[in-house]
């Protein structure tokens, strides 16, 4: 019996052999074309199908790919402790900019960036007091589409009460929590807010959990910040025959019928025109880009036509309009928040 | 003796056989997932292989993701050969890397000392927390399955709790303060960034490369971890007593041993080494802990660790490399072939799957004599 083992074994370890040496040849070929522009990605935990900011990267990137010609990659992250490796194998695959996705990617891209002074990083969520200049921030105004929707919800609810399901509590987060309390108050005064945290970026039953409890309170809409934890919100719309308002990406397609509008952050559009600045020669190193309606790097989504009335949308045209000129300015931390309510509303 | 021989025999001869081979095994059927996905094996585990071994920093990456699940491991190890199942290492390596932290970042002490008093801390925080789930079964009956698989919730909420708090939590992030550099085990951290250990080790590219990644004292710990488990398990009286009660409760009972105080040291030491390898991971690599959105898996990942490894000390360790090599190589694959990586958990899962199950089905069947065995008895 042993023996038998033992010779399997050997031929096993033959095989395994004779497998590097192929593959090794394989590698050889890729590196060919060296003169193409290289750009890869490592996802936070969300990893890469997480129907928000991470696949809208993705997909950015997928688009500099076909219209730039760019060769691209990712590296999901399973743990925090990731980040660096994984930052650090991209590294060694000879990259032209090594993008963090996340802003909880903030300390390690930091860290990689000044340890390597001759490789491009840019990182999605964060900005940088003092940015090296071999790094870019890229941050978006969550805030005003969060208060576009936030207006659509306090005008179209029926009973005067709308929901908030925020992911874990952080700047980011409180951008979309308080530029949607600011929409729903600014369109209605008396509509009352449940808001709740989920702890989570990832635990989807909770999510449906907390929406069901709230749609059972009373209220007909339902607008999450909380990455995969929103899937169980639009869920949870779908089976009360309630509303809900994705984020991220236009995510209508989970529930037609009841994702009314999504507050959008144009991730992909980022990731795009990044790679078409670098192709260009153009890499902002340094600096903080800053994506807000303005710039077409948020916006609410396309499909809203669908089931908000037109006169609302009309409405809703404006007040773009008037954030764009600064006439509005969207608060987008609890501060704010509480001076734009003295301000706007009686 | 006799049965001592017998353990013996199987180790040097048809258990290490059996592992190597299931481990090629699971190769194969990885391979085969990975051609049904559409993806060239040999080209992925290639960049796999070369990933953990093709630079001397690979090699310490690999060591590194090896270490604390090589600890956990223990831990899954020690309860296991005294008869309990612990699922709860998760939850004490979170506490454990926890209170690491507080202590690391609140006190002020000399280096050296400063290590000694977090890792003891740790350990006994990560005992306690242990200890309770053997508590709960040693006086109620409360299977310390259910036990721990509720403590690591609470551990995992408490965590994330703390980390909240004003003055833990570092501003505009998720994760708390630093530990200070008097708690740290990383090898010659200030000193390689320095502009002097730079230069230094321009001249050495092997040692440069092997300092690139942040090496630690954690390795080394780990060996020491698992020799004094073996000791304590083999060599001492509470090793035979906790052992006996592994083997038969009741026996052991009637043999004058007391079995709840059996128990509640057990959970307390598997607790500890848990919480060992979370304060080990603060202090040579991740430096904080950040707030948890899921359960991070080491704990998880030490029941494998423990059943490759034959439930053995000496097992761990080398489970505990295969393990941290099919972490750190694995992922990989991604950016070279592009391959999604619930591909590459599925040749994880798939290689662990096979190794594991004989081993699984053996101990079943022991199970399943002792079993047997009891009822000739009564």
């Amino acid at each position: 019996m042993f023996k038998k083992v033992l010779s399997l074994l050997m031929v096993s370890v033959f095989i395994l052999t004779l497998a590097v040496g192929c593959g090794a040849g394989g590698q050889n070929d890729t590196g060919e074309n060296e003169d193409k522009v290289k750009i890869a990605m490592v996802t936070d935990v969300g990893g890469v199908n997480d129907q928000s900011f991470n696949q809208s990267a993705w997909e950015g990137l997928q688009r500099a790919e076909e219209e730039l010609g760019i060769e691209v990659s990712y590296l999901e992250s399973n743990q925090d402790a990731d980040y660096i490796p994984n930052l650090e194998t991209l590294l060694d695959a000879n990259n032209d900019l090594i993008w963090g996705i996340g802003y909880k990617m903030g300390n390690a891209i930091l860290e990689a960036a000044k340890q390597n002074p001759d490789q491009k990083y840019a990182i999605i969520d964060y900005a940088y007091e003092d940015t090296p200049d071999n790094l870019v921030g890229v941050v978006f105004k969550a805030e005003q589409p969060s208060f576009l929707v936030g207006y659509i919800a306090g005008k179209m609810t029926e009973t005067g009460k709308v929901g908030f399901v925020g992911g874990i509590k952080s700047a980011v987060i409180d951008g979309f929590d308080y530029g949607f309390h600011a929409g729903v108050k600014y369109a209605n005064p008396d509509v009352e807010i449940i808001r709740q945290y989920a702890e989570s970026f990832t635990d989807s039953a909770k999510g449906k959990a907390i929406a069901t409890n709230m749609f059972q309170n009373g209220a007909d809409i339902v607008f999450h910040a909380a990455g995969a934890v929103g899937d169980g919100v639009i869920e949870a719309a779908k089976e009360q025959g309630k509303y809900a308002i994705g984020v991220d990406r236009d995510q209508n397609y989970l529930a037609p019928d009841n994702v009314i509008t999504s507050a959008m952050k144009r991730v992909d559009n980022a990731m795009f025109n990044m790679a078409k600045e670098l192709k260009e020669g153009n890499f902002p190193g340094g600096q903080t880009v800053v994506y807000g309606l303005k710039e077409g790097g948020v916006d609410i989504a396309p499909t809203t036509s669908k089931h908000v009335p037109a006169d609302i949308l009309e409405e809703v045209e404006e007040l773009k309009q008037k954030i764009i000129d600064g006439e509005i300015v969207v608060p987008f931390n609890e501060e704010t928040y509480n001076e734009f309510i003295s301000e706007n509303i009686k | 003796m006799k049965t001592k021989l017998k353990l013996k025999e199987k180790l040097f001869s048809g258990n290490l056989g059996f592992t190597l081979f299931s481990i090629v095994i699971g190769f194969v059927v990885g391979a085969i997932v990975l051609l049904i996905a559409g993806f060239n094996p040999l080209e992925a585990y290639s960049v796999m292989i070369s990933g953990v071994f093709s630079r001397p920093k690979y090699i310490s990456w690999t060591i590194i993701y090896a270490t604390p699940i090589i600890i956990t491991g223990l831990s899954v190890a020690f309860a296991f050969r005294t008869g309990l199942f612990n699922i709860g290492a998760e939850g004490q390596y979170i506490i454990g890397s926890l209170v690491a932290t507080a202590i690391g970042y609140f006190l002020k002490l000399p280096p050296v000392i400063h290590f000694i008093f977090v890792f003891i801390t740790a350990a006994l925080a990560a005992g306690l927390w242990g200890a309770i789930a053997g508590y709960l079964k040693a006086k109620f009956g409360v299977h310390e399955v259910i036990a721990t698989i509720m403590l690591n919730w609470i551990a995992l909420y408490l965590n994330n709790y703390f980390v909240m708090l004003e003055g833990f939590k570092r501003p505009q992030s998720e994760t708390s303060y630093e530990i200070q550099n008097t708690a740290s085990i990383t090898i010659l951290e200030n000193w390689k960034y320095s502009d002097v250990g730079r230069e230094w080790l321009s001249n050495y590219p092997i040692l440069k490369d092997i300092l690139a990644a942040p090496v630690n004292l954690g390795f080394l710990i780990a060996i020491l971890l698992a020799i004094l488990v073996w000791y304590i398990l083999n060599k001492t009286t509470l090793g035979y007593e906790l052992r006996a009660v592994g083997f038969n409760r009741h026996a052991a009972e009637y043999g004058g041993i007391n079995v709840e105080k059996s128990m509640v040291i057990s959970m307390f030491i598997a607790g500890a080494l848990a919480g060992i390898a979370g304060a080990l991971q603060v202090t040579g690599v991740t430096k904080s802990v950040a707030i948890l959105a899921a359960m991070e898996g080491y704990g998880f990942d030490g029941i494998a660790v423990s059943l490759i490894g034959s439930n053995t000390a000496f097992g761990s360790i080398f489970s505990g490399l295969l393990f941290g090599m099919l972490k750190y190589g694995g992922p990989k694959i991604q950016p070279f072939l592009r391959a999604p990586s619930e591909v590459v958990n599925i040749v994880i899962g798939t290689i662990v799957f096979f190794v594991a199950i004989p081993k699984f089905i053996r101990m079943l069947g022991s199970l399943m004599n002792k079993k047997r065995g009891e009822k000739n008895v009564g």
